[in-house]
């Protein structure tokens, strides 16, 4: 089991790179499908079974299929891939990458000694059921109310105005 | 028992959100930038699933519950923006949609 998250581990952060770093659109998704089933694996690892499952369902079952469609209505063409490669220049990277090794750093000096460590049981979904419905109550509550706002919201940006009012009512530079 | 050391796990929750803020950095495409954005969200359930383990509660997997709700309703509302966008711009360029009317 150890290893097993050592090995998932290894491979999601292999993912997660090249998703950052593909200029194809698809390649990008195709990988980050892989960082969402290596990361349900971690969490197997980690004693979370109910949520590795929830994982793949809601991430790599739902989000990634909602991401899949998207750019295949976009249709963005090998047009779109050289320009990904005009804007990918090595300066680019530059930057980000010294602040974020510093971020990084700063978390691997804070996670360097090694906590106390507990024996790993599997906390199964009966247990994450009584904690949801008793005392993280509101916050259930609280997320139906922002599912039917994000639907809402989802159904009113999904409405396209027409090419004529849209020409009418912006000015584009 | 095999045991996992609890910063191993954090460690890679770290490595994760880092990545994945450097794609929101970089990128221009606003897909890209989206999908760094669900990296991030990933790697911060990876350390709540990881604190979870460590002191033996379902509370963590309560709270990464919360945070699928989270990024499943911000890419329900997103994905629509970016097709609109992309629709009246003609551009998904982050450069170029980056000035508000007014």
């Amino acid at each position: 089991m150890t290893v097993l998250f050592y090995i998932s581990s290894i491979v999601a952060i292999i993912a997660a790179a090249m998703v950052v770093t593909r200029v194809n659109a698809t390649h990008a998704l195709l990988y980050l499908v892989l960082l969402f089933l290596s990361i349900a694996s971690i969490f197997f690892t980690l004693g979370a079974p109910f949520v590795a499952v929830l994982q793949i369902v809601v991430y790599a079952g739902a989000i990634m299929v909602l991401f899949v469609f998207v750019v295949m209505m976009l249709n963005l063409g090998h047009e779109a891939e050289e320009r990904e490669r005009t804007w990918l220049r090595q300066g680019v990277w530059a930057l980000p990458m010294i602040l974020s090794a510093v971020l990084l750093g700063t978390f691997l000096y804070a996670l360097r000694t090694p906590q106390q460590e507990l024996a790993g049981i599997a906390i199964g979904p009966k247990l994450v059921g009584v904690s949801l419905f008793t005392t993280y109550f509101i916050g259930v509550e609280l997320a139906s109310i922002l599912l039917l706002a994000a639907l809402v919201a989802a159904f009113h940006f999904g409405i396209l105005p027409t090419r004529t009012e849209a020409s009418n009512e912006y000015h584009t530079d | 028992m095999n045991t996992i050391p609890i910063n191993h796990a954090l460690i890679v929750a770290a490595v994760l959100f880092v990545l994945g803020a450097v794609g929101v950095m970089v990128r221009r495409n606003l897909i890209f930038v989206l999908m760094s954005l669900e990296i991030m969200l990933n790697a911060a359930g990876v350390a709540f699933i990881a604190a979870a383990y460590k002191w033996g509660q379902p509370d963590g997997q309560t709270m990464f519950i919360f945070i699928l709700v989270t990024a499943a309703s911000e890419v329900a509302v997103g994905l629509p923006l970016l097709l609109g966008i992309y629709h009246h711009y003609k551009t998904i360029d982050t450069d170029r949609v980056s000035l508000m009317k007014g």
